[in-house]
């Protein structure tokens, strides 16, 4: 699975160029600055290894992450220790500590939104399918019809103006605002607060959706009506008979959500200028940076396969006919 | 089988529709419930507002030129001398909204807004309706292949459907329209964009369809019918063309309604970010973009986000709508 996200990445990077005809000479140029003359284009598609076949540098690539590879850029050789990402192209700094660095911004911003969609989500979904056909179900889903059909950069944007930038008030934090949990958890979270709930937002209304359709499924089946008829509490039989069969279906999709969202929140971070990792994967891309694009869509990759994997084991509590064998 | 009886009257109406009661009428038992599908969606009120604005948009990506030509100025073209040269802001109150302005103008360059949420439309549906169609092609080849099948070649099919949503995709997208160069493959310009960005979209929503498609199989092959026809002496194509495709026409049809809306979403996404259609072409997501680097100006952002909005909302009423009349479990 890595293997096939990090050739997908060196193909779009590698072919993708070659096929609509940019030569070695060409695509190094871009990395040796302005004044590049065609001599120092050629010695940095030399020194960068374009010039041989695909095939090579993609196993040098691979050596790197499992043995730690050297680089000589000019000024010495430089070791780069064993989960080696390679170096930038551009900044010449080794990847993988900056993705190191990034990484608890996305986290952050992922987990703190997660809880509250989750709970939000979950929650208004129950109320919903329970109250079927209410004033409060239809306001509800007409909310979360809005919300999915909300682009994000667009309620970031607006949001941003409405309650940061005082049109008209300034409760939250500008654009660009992030203060680590450890410098001081309440300025981190005044930070991140319009990210999450926006973000939450969307999210929540998708999971609402699911939640309803997936709990009125449920509690027409017929352990319904068993737990009913042997005399349960409503209240039990909604919350440990009908929604954990709700639940199943959204874990799944919380799973592929959470891991694609830890890869990167792209939108989000570029609405509100968080230096995350989807802003790092944006900025890599625009300067056309492959080691940095490549390490982040392969650890973007790796947060989707452990987040399946999570999801997998989280059946077997969550569904008493899941059994791992 | 026999004909039926009486073809429903509405067919003649609207097309999509008509295709939609059409399916409806095999996929459920008998005839007669098309057109109580049918019947449905026209009582559903919302998913027909929906559909009377879907139209709507369409008339005006379509008569973008007219309408521009009636109410506003070509969208490229700047009106300095509606912005203030200092504050690089429009002059008048509201972003120079009025009867000349029907959205005002831009701030700093001064270019029509109308004009331009007009000619955004082309590009926004243009991409999002070709983007769906492929990958409701490659979505419907590979997964009634993979369901009809079965055994390596479904294995193939699903293990790759796999590998797709692990991907992620927003950052392959944008990488991959990133590095193609403005000259390619005998394309240049807009026409070379648009082109990517269908490709780009419509290749990457593709196991999504797929998933839903091989599932629908996988139970459909098993139906009395298909062995009816196999024992008949019908092969593969044969079957999976006459007998399972028909019955498939629902819920391929719900699902590419619902798979527009998260295109528009998607273009408007890799705009915003700058790997869209280029700029001075104006695009709805590339609107954004440039409020976003604007912020005193907040109308300058409304009008092509509540666009992305409305567009997005109206396919989604409609989708639902469609899903409700046409799946037989959704007796609310």
């Amino acid at each position: 699975m890595l293997a096939i996200v990090s050739m997908a990445t060196f193909a779009i990077f590698f072919l993708v160029p070659r096929l609509a005809g940019a030569t070695a000479e060409g695509m190094a140029s871009r990395y040796v600055g302005r004044t590049a003359t065609e001599e120092t284009a050629k010695l940095a598609a030399e020194r960068l290894g374009f010039n041989d076949p695909l095939i090579v540098q993609y196993g040098r690539y691979v050596k790197g992450i499992v043995a730690g590879a050297e680089y000589d850029y000019g000024a010495g050789v430089e070791q780069c220790p064993a989960p080696c990402l390679g170096y930038s192209f551009i900044t010449r700094q080794p990847v993988f500590p900056d993705l190191m660095n990034r990484l608890p911004v996305t986290l952050s911003l992922a987990i703190g939104a997660a809880l509250i969609w989750v709970l939000l989500g979950v929650g208004i979904g129950v109320l919903s399918a329970l109250r079927r056909g209410t004033v409060f179900d239809r306001f509800a889903m007409i909310v979360a019809l809005a919300g999915v059909s909300l682009p994000i950069f667009f309620t970031g944007l607006i949001s941003l103006q409405l309650f940061a930038y005082g049109n008209p008030f300034n409760w939250a934090a500008q654009g660009g605002y992030y203060v680590t949990i450890e410098d001081s958890p309440a300025r981190w979270a005044y930070g991140l607060l319009l990210p999450w709930i926006t973000l939450a937002f969307l999210f929540a209304a998708t999971y609402a959706r699911l939640t309803r359709a997936g709990m009125l499924e449920t509690m027409n089946e017929d352990y319904i009506r068993t737990a009913r008829a042997k005399g349960l509490v409503e209240r039990k039989v909604i919350v440990k008979h009908g929604l954990r069969g709700a639940l199943t279906p959204i874990i799944t999709i919380f799973g592929l959500d959470f891991g694609l969202l830890i890869g990167g929140a792209v939108l989000t971070e570029t609405a509100y200028s968080l230096n995350g990792l989807g802003k790092y994967a944006i900025d890599a891309i625009t300067n056309q940076d492959l080691p940095k694009v490549m390490g982040v869509t392969l650890l973007a990759a790796l947060f989707v396969i452990l987040a399946n994997l999570i999801v997998d084991l989280l059946y077997a509590v969550v569904d008493p006919r899941v059994r791992l064998t | 089988m026999t004909a039926p009886l009486d073809v429903p009257e509405s067919a003649s109406h609207a097309a999509p529709e008509a295709v939609a009661a059409g399916a409806g009428r095999t996929a459920i038992q008998g005839r007669s419930l098309g057109q109580i599908a049918w019947m449905r969606l026209k009582r559903d009120k919302i998913a027909m507002t929906g559909a009377g604005i879907i139209v709507f948009l369409v008339l005006v990506a379509i008569c973008a030129p007219i309408i521009v030509k009636l109410f506003g100025h070509p969208p490229l073209e700047f009106h300095r001398e509606m912005i203030d040269q200092e504050t690089q802001i429009p002059k008048d109150r509201f972003g120079g909204i009025g009867w000349d302005f029907l959205f005002g103008v831009e701030p700093v360059w001064g270019r029509d807004i109308f004009s331009r949420i007009v000619y955004g439309a082309r590009i926004s549906l243009l991409i999002a309706f070709l983007a769906t169609l492929l990958s409701v092609g490659i979505g419907t080849v590979l997964g009634v292949t993979a369901g009809y099948f079965g055994g390596w070649v479904d294995t193939v099919i699903s293990r790759a459907m796999d590998v797709f949503l692990a991907f992620p995709l927003l950052v392959f997208a944008i990488a991959l329209a990133g590095v193609v160069p403005d000259q390619a493959f005998g394309l240049s310009g807009d026409t070379l964009r648009v082109s990517l960005l269908i490709f780009i979209i419509g290749f990457f929503n593709w196991p999504y369809i797929g998933r839903i498609i091989r599932g629908q199989t996988l139970s459909l092959r098993e139906r009395e019918f298909v062995d009816a026809a196999r024992s008949l002496g019908a092969r593969g194509p044969y079957i999976i063309v006459r007998e399972l495709l028909p019955n498939l026409m629902a819920p391929v049809l719900i699902y590419a309604t619902l798979l527009i809306p998260t295109n528009i979403l998607f273009e408007a996404a890799l705009s915003f970010l700058g790997v869209g259609v280029r700029p001075p072409t104006p695009t709805w997501g590339g609107m954004l973009a440039d409020a976003a680097r604007i912020y005193t100006v907040p109308h300058f952002a409304i009008f092509p986000g509540l666009a992305i909005f409305i567009t997005v909302l109206a396919f989604n009423l409609f989708g639902d709508g469609l899903r409700d009349a046409l799946d037989p479990r959704g007796n609310r």
